[in-house]
């Protein structure tokens, strides 16, 4: 049996949610395998994180190096590549860490890479049976890998639920001295901060989140008649910010805002896992698209079908008669 | 500075819903809309601005049937130089890796300083631009949001969680690959199309790359997708039916529950 790894993502000494929901994907691919946590960083709070792995998996193993002081996949890449045995699995997440890093560490391992996993079916002798999706979660894929000479897999955040069994145990190892040359031609500077917007979304009770659905520049005032009308905030998906209908701070998702409002109204949004994984706080979601078979129907707790352009205004009409 | 932009012709989400077909192992593709990757618009739409700053030309690459001639001339039609078809049998059924190998082969038969891509398509595997980086050795950014053109670098911005953007200085030949919102992909109409429609496009396979067939297509492949299909639905949204003003009335009731009006 291929040695399995999970590389674990860390800011501040605490380790990433996807930590342990690796453990979870990792344990339904192999499920007597002993898993190890790798832990890149640099400095005091690599330890809090490794001594907090090592309760939950098998092993860990610690680097510690000045180079991981900021998560940088291009060092990290080769690091692994000098530390990892070439047939083993390594699971990452796939967020903005693993995208960057994953997909080149496959070429360089010459194994198979398998991204954005949503479920495991089982390993039939080297082929791993996976599922995927496509079209933003419109449709899902069966996927056979051949994993014989090992495999990177990026696992979706937030679909495996955490193990919190705690049933590791496991010795932390300093591989630190193992990781050889992590000179890269790309050099880290600095992280610039998203900037505030003129409304705070994080703080919202009641979201009114437009998508591309609205179609044109000129419909997002509707969504503002109906969030006036509400007492409620506007937030968006990304394609509205992209076009730049609204500013990035009302950005709704992995790569904008972490909302956790009571209520949120999605018009025009298909419900893509960035989107989702940006709602937190279990609100009462309730979701209005033309397509029945949009993915936020799954997710939402009332679904009307129906064109927004026609129902918004209608729906405003109907509350301002409430008074 | 001379730039390769690769680019992905893909079904059209915007002009269709996606639907499996009655054999429940393929979408329905009869009558779809294709047009090109969403985020590779963007890709060449960058790399364009950058030579109108700097100088040098954009070349749009894509891997596919001479079907995909079309994405190259819409690309080209927004200011890309040269087009570059790769198309062959023995490409056909790649996974990533065997697309990136491809692009590869084209790379090396050029003499680019710098590589863009999309940072997904419709698969959302986000994989070629990394992977093609590997192949050839060069420095790779995913999710790129910012470049400057400095001295010889490029200083670059990528997005991470949250919206922050982390700042890199990357030295070139390099592949980035570019995520949405970086500019605004200027529009094309039918007359720039036909503008570029009788440009000579070449079309290079396997050979002219000097690849090993076996490297590429169903036989190079690790990665297969077997089929397509819809899971079985979980309970969902509760749905609300009736004539517009049943179903508002509905909705106001829930939302006043909920504390969803104030
Ligand atoms: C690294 C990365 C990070 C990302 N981060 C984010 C993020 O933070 N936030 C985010 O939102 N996205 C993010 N995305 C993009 C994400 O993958 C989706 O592309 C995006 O969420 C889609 O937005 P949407 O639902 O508005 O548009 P679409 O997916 O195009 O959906 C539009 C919906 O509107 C419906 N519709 C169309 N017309 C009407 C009408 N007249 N009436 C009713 N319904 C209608 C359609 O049926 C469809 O369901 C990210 C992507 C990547 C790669």
């Amino acid at each position: 049996m291929a040695d399995v790894f999970a590389y674990i993502e860390h800011n501040q000494g605490v380790a990433d949610d996807s930590a342990l929901e690796l453990l979870t994907a990792a344990k339904k691919i192999f499920p007597d395998a002993a898993v190890t946590a790798i832990v890149m960083g640099s400095g005091g709070d690599l330890d809090t994180v490794c001594n907090e792995m090592a309760a939950s998996y098998n092993a860990v193993w610690k680097v510690d190096n000045a180079a991981f002081s900021f998560p940088d996949a291009e060092a990290a890449r080769k690091a692994l590549l000098n530390i990892l045995p070439g047939d083993c699995v390594l699971l990452l997440s796939h967020a903005h860490l693993g995208m960057d890093l994953s997909p080149g560490l496959s070429i360089k391992m010459d194994s198979a890479y398998i991204s954005d996993i949503v479920d495991v079916e089982g390993l039939e002798g080297s082929t791993l049976k996976v599922i995927r999706q496509e079209f933003t979660g419109q449709v899902s894929t069966h996927v056979h890998a051949d994993i014989s000479n090992g495999a990177v897999i990026n696992v979706r955040p937030g679909v495996f639920q955490p193990d919190e069994s705690k049933a590791g145990g496991g010795e932390i190892v300093d591989k630190s001295g193992d990781i050889g040359d992590v000179s890269v031609k790309r050099k880290y500077l600095e992280t610039v901060q998203a900037e505030a917007g003129e409304v705070d979304i994080t703080k919202s009770e009641v979201l009114v989140s437009v998508g591309r659905g609205i179609e044109e520049e000129d419909n997002i005032e509707m969504v503002f008649d109906l969030a006036e009308a509400m007492g409620a905030d506007v937030s968006c998906s990304r394609p509205i910010v992209d076009a730049k209908w609204l500013e990035k701070a009302r950005q709704v998702g992995t790569s904008g805002q972490t909302v956790k409002p009571k209520v949120y109204l999605a018009l025009g949004i298909s419900g893509s896992f960035q989107h989702l994984g940006g709602l937190k706080g279990n609100p009462f979601v309730v979701a209005v698209n033309k397509n029945p078979k949009a993915p936020i129907f799954q997710v939402a707790d009332v679904g009307i079908e129906a064109d927004i352009l026609e129902f918004v205004p209608e729906l405003t009409e109907k509350i301002k008669e409430l008074g | 500075m001379e730039i390769l932009v690769c680019v992905k012709r893909v079904p059209d989400t915007a002009e269709n819903e996606i639907e499996i077909n009655s054999e429940g192992n393929d979408i329905e593709r009869d009558d779809l809309v294709y047009s090109v990757n969403e985020w590779d618009n963007y890709a060449v739409e960058e790399a364009i601005q950058i030579v109108d700053k700097v100088g040098g030309s954009v070349t749009v690459v894509t891997v596919g049937d001479d079907e995909s001639e079309e994405v190259l001339r819409r690309e080209m039609a927004m200011g890309a130089e040269n087009g570059l078809l790769l198309s062959d049998d023995a490409f056909e059924a790649s996974d990533g890796k065997g697309i990136a190998t491809i692009l590869a082969g084209a790379v090396k038969k050029g003499n680019y300083d710098l590589i863009l891509t999309g940072a997904q398509a419709d698969d959302g595997a986000a994989e070629v631009g990394g992977m093609l980086a590997a192949i050839m050795d060069y420095p790779y950014a995913s999710l790129v949001n910012t470049i400057e053109v400095q001295d010889g670098k490029l200083k670059i911005g990528r997005e991470v969680e949250g919206g922050n953007q982390d700042m890199y200085e990357i030295e070139m030949p390099c592949v980035l690959s570019i995520q949405t919102g970086i500019n605004e992909p200027r529009y094309v109409g039918i007359r720039g199309i036909r503008k570029v429609a009788s440009v000579e496009i070449p079309k290079q396979g396997a050979s002219d790359l000097g690849l090993d067939p076996s490297s590429v297509g169903e036989a190079g492949k690790k990665v297969n997708r077997v089929d397509y299909f819809v899971p079985e639905m979980g309970e969902g949204a509760e749905m609300l039916e009736g004539s517009t003003e049943e179903i508002i009335e509905k909705l106001i009731d829930y939302l006043k529950a909920k504390g969803g009006l104030k």
